[in-house]
C-alpha cells in the first residue's frame, strides 16, 4: 500500500456545523433531530444548565412524584419500565437495585460518570447540558433504596462538566433539593462530587471504587460480581451510569407505562447515541430504543445523512472501542442489545465509529489496540504483556517490518487473552458467536484490545497480507551438545 | 510549596465530605496540583498527612493517574486527540501541525515555558473531530488554521483559560446546615428513617 490514509485525505473541508442543520451552538456535537426527547428536551435552552431553567421545565417533579410514593413503590416503578443500564453491558437498573443485601447498612451510590470509551460521549454532554436532571435522578434512587450517601464521579478530563455539577448541586443544597430533609420531607441524603485524574480503567464499576476510597484505579478481583454484595468501604454500593439515572425523572413523572410506549419490548425508552467519523453529519442522538436500525441511523435523513462525498461504507463500531467490528451485512439490525450481541458485537456504550472506503483497516486496527495497550492497568499480565504485544506487531506491520506468521501471532495473543472462539460478525460463512467472549483477565480491557484485530483480519485479511513485506527469519535447528560426534 | 492557608481550609472541609478521610486523596491532590500547577513533594507530603498515607502511598497513587505531574508543564498543556475518531479525520496530522508550529516534540515544552503538547486518548467529543483540549477545555473541528489562531489568542490571553492544574472554577461547598451528615460506615449501621415508610404504606 502506497499511502495509508486513514484520513481520508486532511485537510479536507471538514464538515460544516451551520446553525439551523440540527446542531445547537451552545451544545456542540448534539443534534436536534425528530423524535421523543426524555432526557435531552432541556438541550434546546442555552440556559439548560441552571436550577432556574430546571425548575421553570419540571424539573424535581419527579423527585416530588417519588416523595409521595413508599420507597419500594419507585423500586417497583424502575423494575416495571425495564431499564436498562446505558453505561455498557445493558443489565437492567431494577433488577440490579434488588441485588442489595437487606439489612446490610449504609448502602451507598456511585454514579459512573468517568465517560472514556473511544467513540463515547453523552453522559458529558449530560452531565454539562442538565446536572439537575442527574442529581434528580440520584435522589430518586437514594430515596428508593436506602442509600445514604452518593458520590458522583465525574472523568478528570471533563472540567466544564465538573464545573456545571459542581454549580448545580450549589443551588440544590441552597433550595432544599439535595441534603438534610430534602423538600422538608423525612429523606436526607448528600451528593458529593468526585473526580478522577486520567485513567480509562477507572470506568470499571470496582476500579472506580478503589480509585473512591484514594487508591490507583485497579479493578477488584470477582466474585464477587456486582458492588450491590461488596462495593464502597466494603459496604453494599450500586454503581449506576449517569444517562441510566438521568432516565429517572421522566419515568417518575410519566411511570413505567408510558416509558414502555417508546422503544422496543425489550429495549424501552429511549437512547444517545454518539454516532463519529465519516458522516455528512456526525453527532450525538437521542434515538428510540430497539426500533431504529444502523441503516436508519446512517443514512436516514433524520440522522446522519450518509457517508461523506458519497463514499461507501467499509466498517463500523457498534458500540465503542471494545466492540468487535461491523460491515454492510449488518447495517439492518436494530439497535438493540440481544441481535447485536446474537451477531457478535455489542451495542456496549452507544458509540458508533463509521469508516468509509477511504480508511486503512490495518492503521484504524492498530490506533484503538494503542489505546488499550496505554491504558492496561498492569494488574493481569495477559493484558499487560498482550495489548502490548499486539500494538507492537500492528505498528511493524504498518512500518513494512511485517513478517507472514505475524498474523498468527496476532490471534495467538488474542487467544491467551479472551481464549476460544472470539466473537465476530458472522460473515464469509462464519458462524456467529455471541458477545462477550471469555476471558483470562480480571476485566473485560484486555479483551477489547483483540476485537479490532480479530474484526479485521477476519474481514480485511488481503490488507494484512498486502502490508507484509518481509520473510519470516529462518528457523535455526538447535544440534545437542556431543550430537554430532 | 505545601498548601496554602486558604487551600489548608478547603481540605479541610472536602475531608469532611467523604465517610473516610482517604477518600479525599484525589481532590486534594488536584487542590494542589491548580496551586503549583503540577505537584511538590511537600504538598504530597501534606495531602498525605492530612488523609492518612505515608508519601509512598500518595506519590504511588498519583503516578497511577495521567492527570497528575510531578514536574513542571507549560501554562498551556495542549492535549491533541489522535484516537480513532479523530484519526478518521486528520488527529495525527493535527498533531503533527501542532509540534511543527510550536517547534517542539510530542511531550515537550516550548522554550518560554508557555505550551506543552501531548497526544491525548479519546476526550469524548468524537463528533468534533479533530478535536484538542487546552488544559482540559475543548476546541473541536480544528483545521492548522484555526490552531495558529488558538495559540495566538493563548498567547494574548484572550481565551479565559486558566493555567495547568485548574479544573473546574466553581466548587462545590455545601453549607453546614443542609449537610444530611456524613459518617463512617460502622456508624450508620441503622436503616434510614425514610425506609420505615415501607413497612406504614405496607401495613397501612
Amino acid at each position: 500500500m502506497g499511502t495509508p490514509s486513514a484520513t481520508g485525505g486532511y485537510p479536507a473541508p471538514l464538515p460544516d456545523r451551520s446553525v439551523g442543520d440540527g446542531y445547537l451552538q451552545h451544545a456542540p456535537g448534539y443534534v436536534l433531530n425528530d423524535g421523543p426527547k426524555l432526557i435531552t428536551s432541556r438541550f434546546v435552552h442555552e440556559d439548560s444548565f441552571t436550577l432556574k431553567r430546571s425548575v421553570a421545565t419540571g424539573g424535581y417533579e419527579g423527585l416530588r412524584a417519588a416523595l409521595e410514593m413508599t420507597p419500594a413503590a419507585v423500586h417497583d416503578e424502575v423494575r416495571a419500565a425495564t431499564l436498562l443500564g446505558r453505561g455498557g453491558a445493558g443489565f437492567p437498573a431494577g433488577v440490579k437495585w434488588g441485588f442489595l443485601p437487606p439489612g446490610k447498612h449504609p448502602y451507598y451510590l456511585v454514579v459512573n460518570g468517568d465517560e472514556s470509551e473511544p467513540g463515547t460521549y453523552k453522559d458529558r454532554l449530560l452531565m454539562e447540558r442538565d446536572p439537575h436532571q442527574l442529581i434528580e435522578g440520584c435522589l430518586i434512587a437514594c430515596y428508593a433504596l436506602g442509600l445514604q450517601q452518593c458520590f458522583l464521579y465525574v472523568r478528570g478530563e471533563m472540567a466544564l462538566a465538573q464545573e456545571r455539577i459542581a454549580a448545580a448541586l450549589n443551588d440544590a443544597y441552597e433550595a432544599g433539593y439535595v441534603g438534610r430533609q430534602v423538600c422538608g420531607s423525612d429523606f436526607s441524603v448528600d451528593i458529593v462530587m468526585a473526580w478522577g485524574a486520567g485513567a480509562y480503567i477507572v470506568g470499571e464499576e470496582t476500579a472506580l471504587i478503589e480509585s473512591l476510597e484514594g487508591r490507583r484505579g485497579m479493578p477488584r478481583l470477582k466474585p464477587p460480581y456486582f458492588p450491590a454484595a461488596v462495593g464502597l468501604y466494603g459496604q453494599p454500593t450500586i454503581v449506576n451510569n449517569v444517562e441510566t439515572l438521568a432516565n429517572l425523572p421522566w419515568l417518575m413523572v410519566n411511570g413505567s407505562e408510558a416509558y414502555k410506549g417508546h422503544g422496543s419490548e425489550s429495549s424501552p425508552g429511549t437512547r444517545m447515541f454518539a454516532v463519529s467519523g465519516h458522516l455528512r453529519r456526525p453527532g450525538v442522538y437521542e434515538v428510540e430504543h430497539g426500533v431504529t436500525t444502523f441503516r436508519e441511523l446512517i443514512y436516514g435523513d433524520n440522522f446522519c445523512r450518509g457517508i461523506r462525498d458519497g463514499n461507501e461504507l467499509k466498517m463500523f463500531i457498534p458500540g465503542g472501542g471494545s466492540a468487535p467490528w461491523f460491515f454492510e451485512d449488518h447495517l439492518d439490525l436494530p439497535l438493540e442489545a440481544r441481535p447485536v450481541g446474537a451477531a457478535g458485537s455489542m451495542l456496549g456504550s452507544g458509540a458508533i465509529v463509521i469508516m468509509d472506503d477511504t480508511t486503512d483497516a490495518v492503521r484504524a486496527a492498530w490506533r484503538v489496540v494503542k489505546f488499550f495497550a496505554r491504558e492496561s492497568c498492569g494488574k493481569c499480565t495477559p493484558c499487560r504483556e498482550g495489548t502490548t504485544w499486539l500494538e507492537q506487531i500492528l505498528r511493524r506491520i504498518l512500518d513494512g517490518e511485517g513478517r507472514p506468521s505475524d498474523i498468527d501471532l496476532l490471534l495467538d495473543i488474542g487467544d491467551n487473552i479472551s481464549p476460544g472462539p472470539y466473537p465476530v460478525a458472522a460473515d464469509d460463512g462464519a458462524e456467529a458467536v455471541p458477545f462477550p467472549p471469555r476471558q483470562t483477565t480480571i476485566c473485560p480491557l484486555g479483551p477489547s484490545a483483540v476485537a479490532p484485530v480479530v474484526s479485521t483480519i477476519r474481514r480485511f485479511r488481503h490488507e494484512y497480507e498486502a502490508k507484509i513485506t518481509r520473510r519470516d527469519p529462518i528457523p535455526i535447528e538447535v544440534v545437542p551438545v556431543g550430537a554430532a560426534s | 510549596m505545601t498548601l496554602s492557608p486558604a487551600n489548608e481550609a478547603l481540605a479541610g472541609e472536602i475531608i469532611g465530605w467523604f465517610p473516610r478521610p482517604r477518600s479525599a486523596l484525589i481532590p486534594l491532590l488536584h487542590l494542589a496540583q491548580a496551586q503549583d500547577g503540577y505537584l511538590t513533594d511537600e504538598a504530597m507530603r501534606r495531602v498525605g498527612e492530612l488523609v492518612g498515607a505515608t508519601p509512598a502511598e500518595v506519590k504511588g497513587t498519583a503516578g497511577f493517574y495521567e492527570m497528575f505531574r510531578f514536574e513542571p508543564v507549560g501554562t498551556y498543556l495542549v492535549n491533541v486527540c489522535t484516537n480513532i475518531s479523530c484519526l478518521l479525520w486528520g488527529g495525527e496530522e493535527l498533531l503533527e501541525h501542532a509540534c511543527e508550529s510550536l517547534d517542539v516534540e510530542v511531550g515537550g515544552t516550548t522554550d518560554d515555558g508557555m505550551f506543552t503538547v501531548e497526544e491525548a486518548e479519546c476526550i469524548a467529543a468524537c463528533t468534533e473531530a479533530p478535536c484538542l483540549q487546552v488544559n482540559y477545555r475543548y476546541r473541536g473541528r480544528v483545521t492548522p488554521a484555526d490552531f495558529d489562531g488558538l495559540v495566538e489568542d493563548l498567547r494574548a490571553g484572550r481565551t479565559g483559560i486558566a493555567g495547568h492544574g485548574v479544573l473546574a472554577q466553581v466548587r462545590q461547598s455545601i453549607p453546614a446546615e443542609r449537610l444530611a451528615g456524613v459518617v463512617p460506615p460502622e456508624q450508620a449501621r441503622e436503616a434510614p428513617v425514610w425506609l420505615a415508610r415501607n413497612e406504614a404504606g405496607a401495613s397501612g
